[in-house]
């Protein structure tokens, strides 16, 4: 059976796509991307994977829309030249063939999957009583692929190597992003205010609740980085400059942790992030407690780029 | 039809048209939206992989569902690289086009990078 707000679903889903590559403007492009994020999200939840929702809620449609949409802005000026670079009709007709190639071929993949379909989801049952967590998520996620994560973490943390390696040298250590001037009856200085108490505690509860029910740390991490990134735009409080050493402190705890307690496994339980019997729920928690403010603000720090303002000397 | 056959034809479309537009579109920033599509398209794939392997009580298979959770966040760290990339290149040479000066691109792009 197939419901109409599926077929909806996918529908928008399709037209905001062909939106977002076929449209004129890149601002209207990055636009559509947003909602078509949102969608998205409905799309997971129609396939009930919850967790995946979160993420893509936060994550896919509102911290990369924010991205694209600040880029969008920044290289406004360089649109006309890009116009008149339209590849011609031949190129285009090209691309549309090897497109469709490609989506065809994938559909009848998609189409011809195996029935009954291969599943690990009763492995995990068997063995989620050992991880004292009740998400089978979280349990993926910290201990059965605990590995993926770990590396998943560092990845983001090359990422923050990576963006701040684009820093212009006179400007290294400096704070990232431009300086924010916003008037201090603005409405983003009240809900800059407001909001960030009551985020915090949504995002530390998102994150705690994720151990038995659909939430986790990346998803408490980007609503706590959203208050953040609030108070940054609304020039309550600036940017601190990448060379703080409790900014690289904060940047590492979570990997640092991670791996330190991956190794007192090695020694404990025989393999490299093994949890000794009766103390996996613990050494999970204090791993997702670690990781937290890492990925908070890991994604801050990727989302508002390289140091561009030298600090000034006191 | 059912919702995995649906959401299946959906993501190879979203693939085909974020190639497309990966091809088509002369713009980095626009590719990198374009990319984005075909990133989601094949997440929607896995995602539908995850449904149909639902079983022992639980809604979907949790392992793929677990590994797209972290490719959607791997994939908006390599947004921002790229977008990092760009506005590093914008900063200094005032131009973020692919084009090189001496590309045999079309016509049109081709004058229009030699007048700037």
């Amino acid at each position: 059976m197939i419901s109409a707000i599926s077929v909806g679903i996918g529908i928008l889903l399709l037209a905001l796509a062909l939106w977002t590559v076929v449209v004129r403007d890149t601002f209207a492009a990055v636009a559509g991307f947003i909602p078509y994020g949102l969608l998205l999200t409905l799309a997971w939840l129609v396939l009930r994977a919850v967790d995946v929702a979160l993420t893509e809620a936060a994550i896919g449609a509102g911290l990369t829309g924010a991205l694209l949409i600040r880029a969008a802005s920044r290289l406004h000026p360089t649109e006309t030249a890009a116009q008149a670079e339209t590849p011609g009709l031949a190129t285009r007709v090209a691309a549309g063939v090897a497109a469709t190639a490609v989506a065809v071929v994938i559909a009848l993949c998609l189409l011809r999957l195996p029935d009954p379909a291969p599943t690990l989801a009763p492995e995990v049952a068997r063995h989620i009583q050992a991880t004292g967590v009740g998400n089978p998520i979280t349990a993926v996620l910290l201990s059965f692929r605990a590995i993926d994560t770990l590396l998943e973490a560092i990845v983001l943390l090359f990422g923050v190597v990576g963006v701040w390696s684009l820093a212009p040298d006179r400007c290294w250590g400096g704070r990232p992003g431009l300086a924010q001037a916003v008037g201090p009856n603005d409405i983003l200085v009240y809900l800059a205010r407001v909001l960030p108490p009551i985020g915090v505690v949504i995002g530390i509860y998102i994150f705690w609740v994720g151990a038995d029910h659909p939430g986790g740390k990346f998803q408490g991490a980007t609503v706590i980085a959203a208050m953040w990134l609030l108070v940054m735009m609304s020039g309550l409080r600036d940017a601190p400059p990448v060379s703080r050493r409790w900014l690289r402190a904060v940047l590492i705890l979570g990997p640092a942790v991670f791996i330190a307690l991956g190794l007192l496994g090695a020694v404990m339980a025989g393999a490299f992030l093994a949890y000794p019997d009766g103390w996996a729920k613990l050494w999970i928690i204090i791993i997702e407690a670690a990781l937290l403010p890492s990925l908070a603000v890991t994604l801050v720090l990727l989302l508002i780029g390289p140091p561009q303002r030298p600090e000034v000397s006191p | 039809m059912n919702v995995s056959q649906l959401f299946g034809l959906t993501a190879a479309a979203l693939v085909g048209l974020g190639v497309y537009g990966l091809i088509v579109n002369p713009q980095p920033l626009r590719k990198v939206l374009a990319f984005n599509l075909t990133g989601n398209g094949v997440f929607l794939a896995c995602a539908v992989i995850a449904h149909r392997g639902a079983g022992a009580g639980m809604s979907g298979d949790p392992v793929p569902q677990a590994l797209l959770i972290t490719a959607i966040v791997v994939s908006f760290a390599a947004s921002a690289l790229a977008v990092g990339l760009m506005l590093r290149r914008f900063a200094e040479t005032g131009t973020n086009s692919l084009a090189a000066a001496d590309d045999a691109a079309p016509g049109e792009a081709r004058t229009n990078a030699e007048a700037r």
